[in-house]
């Protein structure tokens, strides 16, 4: 299962990553776990992608949250609260 | 097209003839310009750079005009939304629709708007006196685009 992880703004400037690719032995079968992948990275993933952080998530361009079924070969996108207009 | 994503400068006028010709049945046109101001915050504002996820900017633009047919009549919309460097008096959003009667174009147009708000994804940085920094986004917006739930 691998899945492309898109970081926007702010959390990309945080996290200094733009895209990777993410293929490990975790369960990654729903954003949850993904984000419990990347907050055990520790430092500033698990502080910029705590549960408090008002962060927004997307799957295959669409908005999405925590119960959202990932597959492989989805694109999902991590970015702060939209400030456009 | 309906909705479009650029770094150019548009042109009110020449939108809305496009959007009204060869539609007699078209009554009222209800337009809402987005300006760059000079000041944010208590800070001077010399320019900001909006960045956006390209894949995802059209298919949400599109999924909420989508949503604005449904709920008003409305014959046809225009939604243009800048990316790139921009400073202050310039033009960044614009959201233009067409109805029979003016109601359904007000009201469409500010849906459009309080949605684009707060669920496309486009990020302003601005470029201030004390660096450059991300504007955060504002509870009052998404208060305004949850009050057309409830209705």
């Amino acid at each position: 299962m691998a899945l492309t992880v898109l970081y926007f703004a702010r959390l990309r400037e945080t996290l200094g990553v733009a895209r990777e690719e993410i293929a490990p032995a975790h369960d990654l079968s729903s954003v949850a776990g993904l984000l419990d992948h990347l907050r055990s990275r520790g430092g500033a993933w698990q502080a910029a992608l705590a549960p408090s952080q008002p962060f927004r998530v997307a799957v295959n361009q669409d908005m999405a949250d925590a119960l959202t079924a990932l597959r492989d070969g989805d694109e999902v996108a991590l970015f702060p609260p939209v400030t456009g207009g | 097209m309906t909705v479009r994503v650029q770094e150019a400068d548009f042109d009110l006028s020449s939108e809305i003839a496009a959007l009204r010709q060869g539609r007699p049945d078209i009554g009222a046109i209800a337009a809402f310009i987005g300006l760059v101001r000079d000041m944010n915050a208590g800070e001077a504002v010399a320019g900001l750079t909006l960045e956006h996820y390209p894949a995802m900017t059209q298919k949400a633009l599109e999924a909420i005009v989508a949503q604005a047919k449904q709920q008003w009549k409305i014959d046809a919309v225009r939604v243009i939304h800048r990316v790139g460097r921009l400073r202050p008096s310039d033009q960044i959003v614009l959201v233009a629709v067409a109805s029979s009667h003016r109601g359904e174009a007000f009201q469409a147009c500010e849906f459009i708007m309080d949605y684009l708000k707060t669920q496309a994804p486009f990020w302003k940085q601005e470029q201030t006196p004390a660096g450059t920094r991300w504007v955060e986004a504002r509870a009052s917006d998404t208060l305004a685009a949850e009050r057309w739930k409830k209705t």
